[in-house]
């Protein structure tokens, strides 16, 4: 049985996988709403959105590290919505230092982004979700936190943190009908990855959502790599002892 | 905590009823002192919150429900402040529960006069709820034990009140279901006791009448008294079941019984036949339906307990008071969609008739309650209490799939217990409408708004079930 998506809040839907996800929700004739920091980019997905005629479009400028305006925000959009079937977390940094830069106030910024505001905004769905026994949390992790990368040091932590985060929250409201799903995308061609100097296997933000929105939509909480072949690499990169895998260029 | 703000502070909480059959979110805060319970009410009136009260969860329906609202949850106030060990007096913050007062005071020989069948209550809950035990026909309910408590108002105000300082408002706020403020203070009588152990005799009732007769005969001569019908028994044998008769052990009866008071004696075995009791409550999930509970009530009544030559057995207090502490988490056998309890509570006069009344019409319907309990009552002067001099029979039902049925068969049992004169009980209830609950108290609901009026103009405390009842 495949769950349909009504109404949807995507946080971090100015760019990348999140206006994607956005953006293939509304074709699906979902009411979308986009949050981010940027207004002139989700007011752009969302004209996007207008202009095809399906599904519906509401713009909040939000920073997920103003945790205190989260409660609030989503009752305002619960409201608005008249009710919420999915949550997408799709905001995220990625900050790549210099050989030997260390640099905790980047790094803070990079936790809070990807790690506490996701904590901020599905502590209070998980709840409500439960409340009402139904509902979907889709958490974007990484591959990237399989493994303490020295490229990207907090942004492999910040995704460890999320996907154990989102593992914890599926075991508690799993019993609840609660439909929690961690996935972890390889390297996708977005806005964010942009900066790096090699992206294997790399597929469109487009082709990341729908597979995304599939693995959402089966149900039953799975926890998926995107696309599934990393999954191997995934396996391999896990089970390399460290000391050989801090000598690899990765 | 003054100036927290509540809607980014609060903790979110799904909250449930004991049953399991209804939840809702609510935000949550656990004040550990009453001066941050003050502080609590402040912030909340200021940021327009309601306020509730929850305490462990016990009530099997909505009544510590509070849909987008505030729950104080009282489990942090919990001290037990003082304890009078010659005249068994004991003083307790009102989160403190049934079993921390009796594991404190059972050694020194002093026993709660009543409890519930499970000991987890708090005792604000207790005095919200003034519930009973299976000693209601002889001592009364909860509150007729209480000697004086505390409440902290809307306004932040202490009150302390006692049956000769304020008759009016300690008759209101005992079964006033936590409308009327918090109780942060509870002065309670215990009942000394020589033995840590009751003699338990258990009789077999072949008819509901029966039942009432064992009843009516028992009554003069014990201390506790409580039956149990088998639901599914139709034509003659309508209402069978068992009652369990138990009387307080003299001195005499039992030399040693002063070693039975230790709490190392009273607690429930951890494991049953090699099953850890923890995982009971997954063994009995194949039980409930219709096929396994007629299967188990038979072998119920088929099997005799063991008993001695003069027909009797000893239980301990803890073992034969709290049944629904026997199975942890045995409420999670009936599944997903919970249960609920439906408690008739009918005056003597027409008891009989309507008990009777009431089997059929589940049998009818085709919504068999999969445990009966039978007690009697005795009436008491508490504003909104359901207290009365007649009988109580709940009827603990499982959720269907097809949940109308059982609505509709709870609607028909709300009527039943209003024309037979009866009332209900709020810590049970899911299920009563607003006119027939008006109509049980009749002018007793309008001097409770009055007094509620007067003490929280502003209509601070509220909850779920408060709502649905049309009491605020």
């Amino acid at each position: 049985m495949s769950l349909v998506f009504r109404r949807a809040i995507v946080v971090g839907a100015s760019s990348g996988i999140g206006a994607e996800i956005a953006r293939q929700l509304a074709a699906g004739g979902c009411a979308v709403a986009l949050l981010g920091r940027r207004a002139d980019a989700l007011e752009h997905v969302a004209a996007g959105i207008r202009a095809g005629g399906r599904g519906s479009a509401l713009v909040r400028v939000h920073d997920v590290t103003a945790y205190g305006t989260v409660p609030a925000l989503l009752q305002q959009l619960v409201d608005e919505m008249g009710g919420l079937d999915l949550l997408v977390y799709a905001a995220g940094t990625m900050h790549l230092p210099g050989e030997s830069e260390y640099d905790f106030a980047r790094d803070r910024s990079e936790l809070e982004t990807n790690l506490l505001g996701a904590v901020a905004w599905t502590t209070p769905v998980a709840a409500m979700f439960e409340a009402r026994r139904a509902g979907t949390i889709v958490g974007l992790s990484s591959i990237a936190g399989e493994r303490g990368r020295r490229t990207f040091p907090a942004y492999s932590t910040s995704k460890a943190g999320l996907t154990t985060w989102l593992e914890a929250l599926r075991n508690r409201v799993a019993r609840h009908r609660v439909n929690v799903v961690t996935v972890k995308p390889g390297f996708v061609d977005t806005e964010m990855t942009a900066g790096l100097e090699r992206r294997p296997m790399a597929i469109s933000a487009t082709w990341a959502a729908s597979l995304i929105l599939a693995a959402a939509s089966r149900g039953g909480s799975p926890s998926v790599f995107i696309p599934g072949r990393w999954w191997l690499v995934a396996m391999v990169l896990r089970h390399l002892p460290s000391r050989i895998f801090r000598r690899l260029d990765i | 905590m003054a100036d927290a703000d509540l809607r980014t502070s609060a903790a979110w909480r799904v909250l449930d009823g004991f049953g399991g059959s209804v939840r809702s979110l609510a935000r949550s805060v656990s004040p550990a002192s009453v001066e941050e319970l003050a502080q609590v009410f402040a912030a909340a009136r200021a940021q327009g919150f309601q306020v509730s009260f929850r305490g462990s969860g016990r009530s099997y329906g909505d009544a510590s429900l509070h849909t987008g609202q505030l729950a104080v949850d009282g489990r942090a106030m919990r001290r037990i402040l003082s304890f009078d060990r010659e005249r068994g007096i004991l003083e307790a913050d009102g989160g403190a529960s049934i079993a921390e007062v009796w594991r404190r005071t059972l050694p020194e020989g002093w026993w709660p006069a009543v409890v519930p069948g499970t000991m987890f209550p708090t005792l604000a809950g207790c005095v919200a709820m003034n519930i009973h035990g299976k000693n209601c026909f002889k001592v009364g309910p909860f509150g007729d034990h209480v000697l004086e408590l505390d409440l902290l108002t809307a306004a932040g105000e202490r009150l302390t009140l006692s049956r000769a300082s304020e008759p009016e408002l300690f008759r209101a706020v005992i079964a006033g279901l936590g409308l009327l403020g918090a109780v942060t203070r509870v002065k309670l009588q215990l009942k000394h006791v020589d033995s840590g152990e009751l003699r338990v005799r258990p009789i077999v009732t072949r008819t509901l009448g029966h039942m009432f007769d064992t009843f009516v005969e028992q009554i003069p001569h014990s201390d506790y008294l409580v039956g149990w019908v088998d639901c599914f028994a139709t034509g003659p044998a309508l209402g069978r079941g068992l009652v369990h008769q138990a009387n307080h052990l003299a001195p005499a009866e039992d030399p040693g019984g002063a070693g039975t008071l230790a709490v190392s004696a009273q607690e429930l075995p951890t494991s049953i036949m090699g099953v850890p009791k923890s995982l009971l409550w997954v063994l009995m999930r194949p039980f409930t339906n219709d096929a396994g509970v007629r299967f188990v009530n038979r072998v119920k009544l088929a099997l005799p307990e063991p008993v001695g030559k003069d027909g009797t057995y000893r239980d301990t207090h803890a073992g034969f008071a709290f049944l629904l502490d026997y199975v942890p988490n045995w409420r999670l056998s009936y599944g997903d969609e919970g249960f609920i309890q439906v408690q008739l509570f009918v005056p003597d006069a027409s008891a009989r008739d309507a008990f009777a009344e009431a089997l059929r019409l589940c049998q009818r319907r085709g919504m068999v309650s999969y445990l009966g309990v039978f007690k009697r009552h005795r009436a008491d002067d508490y504003l909104l209490s359901h207290g009365l001099d007649g009988w109580s029979l709940a009827l603990d039902f499982k959720v269907p799939r097809d949940a109308r049925r059982l609505w509709d068969t709870a609607a028909d049992l709300t009527r039943l217990v209003l024309e037979a004169g009866g009332t209900y009980y709020p810590a049970k209830d899911q299920v009563v409408d607003a006119a027939s609950f008006a109509r049980s108290l009749g002018e007793r609901l309008e001097r409770f708004r009055n007094l509620k009026q007067r003490l929280d103009p502003g209509g601070l405390f509220a909850n779920d079930q408060a709502r649905r009842l049309g009491i605020v």
